[in-house]
């Protein structure tokens, strides 16, 4: 399977990189230091970035929890080859979304982003979205994953409640016009939802077998 | 429906210029316009279908005009709010390029004199045209400079003499889903509805603009006529009006009844209210320095010493 490692994975890097190029290049033009026309952010270029990198941290949240159940539906682990990637990629971005606002939206005001945090209920949540998503990106090596164990599991199973967190921080900043954000908790809750099923299911199944066992006895 | 008191001058049948007359009145005008102080008759340049930009004739009132140089009309024309294209910035702009404006009629209504339907050219016909560069603050925390062409609300609204029951005026935009793709979705309640109390109604700085850049009013900044209340948020500064109407008490305006906690009726700029969602304290001015520093924004948008008169004694926190 090289050419997974070699080919498909850079490739699918590249493209989980074109957001992050479009706003660069597209912020380097407005700042008036590159001259392309065809690349540009509108007006207000520091909200475009701002929005283009919170959307791509929640997209890439979503893309990293549809990898399981794609696995179930195709019965194929080739798809988890790519979570650790994508969830980086949601880090990746998120950073760059905090640093937007830290820099280019305050002005570098430390002062006005903690008043922010503390006054306004969706910073609050989105920067805890944040803060959560840091031991996951620490342990996201697969030296990490073998020292935690089971522990790592539990411990990336925080994902659930960094997309709900994402997803609410969406909800609650946009002004009246809701179809977006519940774009996004329709694909929240149906990922969400299928993994409930499922353990429902496995738990039943697991009643069904314990009820065999001592029938069988 | 329409009633009209004995001397009221302006709007008679025989009064109205032929159209092709009148255009070709513009044309003779148009030439003269770089001179910069052409004598305005109000002219009013459009197509027969009000598609065109075409120049407008004005005067410069630099005395209500900010001096901080203007956005550049590329960013006026294509960053807008108008929810009734679309809830994109670029919405407007993409969406609204077929809305026909030509005809449009303005229905005068309520406790005034004289009420009824005029036309537009009605409406626009006695009033000179001036442009003023005025500041603009949106109710998001961004703001611009803009040099609109219009005239002063109140000149308008004296003509229907407003009897003394004419506390508030309310406005309201186009309903007409088949043009208007975004009243299609609920997103707010259509038509969308604005309310001024008369005295801010009849303010000098308060104007019905018709132009921008010295050019017909393109339809995503709202043609053919619109509000302009520079000290406050851009929201109340309605679009594409088709009904005036003199009421005695504060009409329920869309914004507030979207979210009465979020937009007040008077949505004065204020710096030190804030929405319970983000600081009103800065704006981020829109064109400029793209990656500069918030500016701090003024109270009543810079213009406290021509209208804070407007509102003593009132407490601007309950009343935001």
């Amino acid at each position: 399977m090289w050419q997974v490692r070699w080919v498909v994975k850079p490739m699918v890097f590249l493209a989980c990189l074109i957001p992050a190029v479009h706003i660069g290049l597209g912020a380097l033009n407005a700042a008036g230091v590159l001259h392309v026309g065809s690349i540009s952010l509108g007006a207000d270029p520091v909200k475009v970035m701002l929005h283009t990198c919170g959307r791509w941290t929640l997209n890439f949240l979503m893309i990293t929890l549809v990898l399981t159940p794609l696995r179930d539906l195709t019965h194929s682990v080739f798809w988890l080859r790519f979570r650790r990637m994508f969830g980086l990629f949601a880090f990746f971005y998120v950073l760059l979304h905090l640093s937007v606002y830290l820099l280019l939206d305050q002005s570098g005001n430390l002062s006005a982003l903690w008043q922010d945090i503390v006054k306004r209920p969706y910073i609050t949540i989105g920067m805890l979205g944040l803060l959560l998503l840091i031991p996951l990106a620490l342990t996201s090596t697969a030296k990490a994953q073998r020292r935690l164990g089971r522990r790592w599991t539990r411990l990336h199973r925080l994902i659930y409640l960094i997309a709900i967190l994402g997803v609410w921080h969406f909800w609650w900043q946009v002004k009246k016009d809701i179809r977006e954000p519940l774009l996004y908790v329709c694909g929240l809750t149906i990922l969400l939802g299928y993994r409930l099923w499922k353990h429902r299911q496995s738990l039943a199944r697991l009643s069904v077998a314990r009820f065999a066992r001592t029938d069988g006895a | 429906m329409r009633k009209r008191s004995a001397d009221s001058v302006e709007i008679v049948p025989s009064d109205i210029t032929p159209f092709e007359k009148y255009l070709s009145r513009r044309a003779v005008l148009a030439g003269g316009i770089g001179l910069a102080a052409v004598q305005s008759i109000g002219g009013f340049a459009r197509s027969a279908y009000g598609q065109s930009t075409g120049a407008l004739a004005y005067t410069r009132n630099a005395e209500l005009s900010v001096t901080e140089p203007a956005n550049s009309y590329q960013d006026i024309t294509t960053y807008n709010n108008f929810y009734e294209f679309g809830t994109d910035k670029s919405d407007p702009s993409e969406h609204a390029q077929k809305f026909r404006t030509q005809p449009w009629n303005v229905t005068i209504g309520g406790e005034a004199e004289v009420t009824g339907t005029f036309s537009l050219e009605d409406i626009l016909k006695p009033h000179p045209l001036q442009e003023r560069i005025y500041r603009l603050r949106c109710v998001e925390a961004w703001s611009m400079v803009v040099p609109w062409v219009g005239f002063p609300l109140g000149d308008l609204l004296m003509r229907f003499k407003p009897t003394s029951k004419a506390k508030f005026v309310e406005f309201k935009t186009l309903y007409d889903p088949k043009q208007m793709p975004g009243q299609r979705s609920s997103v707010l309640e259509w038509p969308y509805v604005e309310g001024l109390r008369i005295d801010e109604a009849m303010h000098p700085l308060t104007l019905v603009a018709v132009g921008l850049y010295g050019k017909t009013l393109p339809n995503q900044n709202g043609a053919p006529l619109r509000l302009i209340i520079p000290w406050k948020y851009g929201f109340k500064g309605i679009k594409s009006i088709v009904s005036i109407k003199f009421v005695e008490r504060a009409p329920r305006t869309t914004w507030a009844g979207a979210g009465a906690n979020e937009y007040g009726f008077f949505a004065n700029v204020n710096p030190s209210v804030d929405h319970p969602r983000w600081s009103q304290a800065t704006e981020r001015h829109i064109g400029a320095s793209a990656f500069g520093p918030r500016r701090p924004t003024l109270p009543f948008n810079g213009y406290a010493a021509q209208v804070a008169g407007l509102y003593t004694g009132m407490d601007l926190r309950k009343f935001f």
